[in-house]
């Protein structure tokens, strides 16, 4: 077995950066401000949907309502693995009827996850508006979803190649960076 | 993401899961808690999925709390009663077997009246299977959901409360309740102190020897009012042949937990019953109602827990082939 290599493609500053520019996506892109609230996608879109939030709150002169989303039982691949899966909280603690929502997530890749979250979102009421968010957009789509707001769009080889984008980030791993695992 | 170790096949009693396992289970089910409280309390989890529970011996709210669990995952759940079966005409268990295999269940809930039933169906069918309570020995899902409810009680803030030094009082038949037989194995495991309070005839006789850790008392009084919960089990009077106690009066001074006896409880303990209650004999009908008990929690945490069995047991793949090659 060969070892697996880490490539960075991107610091804690092109992160900030790429959360600056999707933050002021979003204000632009927003035909609704009252309505606007953000949903996390466990576990890695949780922290960015915080991250948004502190840059949209001065704006919008509010607290944003966040929640998070844990799609797992949404999931088209549960029965295909070997391992126990492991379900997490969802907790969305505002009615979503007629709401501007913003999906975020960490990496966007096949959509399938994307599906889950929208299919999820859909159980808890019929918002006006679902947006996605995701910092890092690696192609290798298998469902027609588009990102709305993305930090850093990668040319990475479609699905099937071993290759992994990961985002770590300073609440969840200490630090603030984009891997490349090859 | 998942964890190998905790992989769940087959809930067949408390006694064949380990801590982590028993960890995943009440972990799960308290994520399918929040489910019950969505305004459209349906996953597609388990969709395509099939379900059957397989009674052999009377029992609605098991039946039913499987049954709303399975729908709530979006599984097909069908009902086989042991007097609709083909038992009845002489069929044996096996060929029971034989034949819901054919239909190519996913999981199979069993209840029945002998101990080992759900083994043997494990062993012969190639689904997955729980046991909703086998005889005189096992009730796993029922000492899962009595967890839940104390983790709830002990815990504060929405948070859950560790079991661990907490003291468990278990009042009742404790040779004829498998439910006491899966909670005397799961609260040990969990780190309660478990005491067993009932007549010198409902308590079995090797009781010290199988469960070193209990303490057994035949007297009620002075036994629980230290406990942060007592859990008072039904009088089965059908499984039991012979009366081991000379009136339901004089059961219910000695043993039941009246409302003189509950104002004597530590102030946060909580009162457990399994159901369905026999008022006025184990629990005074204003201690069942009561702020105490948390009768009703088992109720609602019984949905979560089966959720959660449903979805560790047939929510992976059970492929013999599949399953060979991952060890």
């Amino acid at each position: 077995m060969t070892a697996r290599k880490n490539r960075r493609l991107l610091d804690a500053a092109a992160i900030e950066a790429a959360l600056d520019r999707m933050a002021a996506a979003i204000l632009e892109a927003c035909e609704d401000r009252e309505a606007l609230c953000l949903v996390g996608i466990r576990t890695g879109g949780v922290p960015l949907a915080d991250r948004l939030a502190a840059r949209l709150e001065p704006e919008l002169g509010r607290a944003l309502e966040r929640g998070t989303l844990d799609i797992t039982l949404y999931r088209d691949d549960l029965l295909r693995g070997l391992d126990q899966p492991q379900v997490g909280p969802t907790r969305l603690r505002f009615g979503l009827r007629d709401r501007w929502v913003v999906l975020v997530d960490d990496v966007l890749y096949t959509g399938r996850t994307v599906r889950a979250a929208i299919d999820a979102l859909m159980d808890f009421g019929r918002p006006q508006r679902i947006a996605l968010a995701a910092l890092v957009d690696r192609g290798g789509r298998e469902l027609p979803i588009a990102p709305d707001f993305v930090g850093e769009v990668l040319d990475l080889p479609a699905p099937g190649h071993d290759l992994s984008v990961k985002v770590h980030l300073k609440e969840t791993h200490g630090k603030d960076e984009v891997v490349l695992i090859s | 993401m998942g964890t190998r170790n905790a992989l769940i096949r087959h809930v067949l009693g408390i006694g064949e899961l380990n801590l982590s396992q028993v960890e995943t289970i009440l972990k799960t089910a308290r994520v399918f808690k929040e489910i019950l409280s969505r305004p459209v309390k349906k996953v597609p989890t388990l969709r395509g999925r099939l379900a059957v529970n397989l009674f052999f011996e009377p029992s609605t709210r098991t039946r039913t709390s499987f049954e709303v669990a399975g729908k709530m995952l979006s599984a097909d759940v069908i009902n086989f009663s042991g007097s609709s079966s083909s038992l009845t005409k002489g069929e044996t268990l096996m060929d029971t077997a034989k034949n819901l295999e054919a239909m190519h269940p996913d999981v199979v809930v069993v209840r029945s009246h002998a101990a080992g039933v759900p083994w043997m169906l494990a062993r012969n069918l190639g689904c997955a299977v729980v046991n909703a309570g086998d005889g005189l020995h096992e009730h796993p899902s029922q000492a899962l959901l009595d967890a839940l409810t104390l983790q709830d009680a002990f815990g504060s803030a929405g948070e859950p409360g560790s079991l661990r030094g907490k003291r468990i009082v278990i009042v009742g038949d404790i040779t004829h309740s498998r439910v006491a037989g899966s909670n005397l194995r799961l609260l040990p495991m969990l780190g309660a102190k478990v005491r067993v309070v009932g007549p010198p005839t409902m308590i079995p006789l090797g009781m010290r020897q199988a469960f070193p850790g209990i303490e057994v008392s035949h007297q009620l009084d002075g036994a629980f009012e230290d406990a942060d919960a007592v859990m008072m089990l039904r009088i089965q009077k059908e499984r039991i042949a012979e009366p081991l106690f000379p009136t339901d009066r004089e059961y219910s001074r000695l043993f039941g937990l009246g409302l003189a006896r509950a104002e004597r409880l530590k102030k946060d303990a909580v009162v457990l019953h399994p159901g369905p209650i026999n008022r006025g004999v184990e629990l005074d009908p204003r201690v069942a109602d009561g702020p105490a008990s948390v009768i009703l929690d088992q109720v609602e945490n019984g949905v979560a827990v089966r959720m959660a069995l449903l979805y560790l047991t047939a929510g992976h793949d059970n492929d013999p082939e599949r399953l060979g090659a991952e060890s």
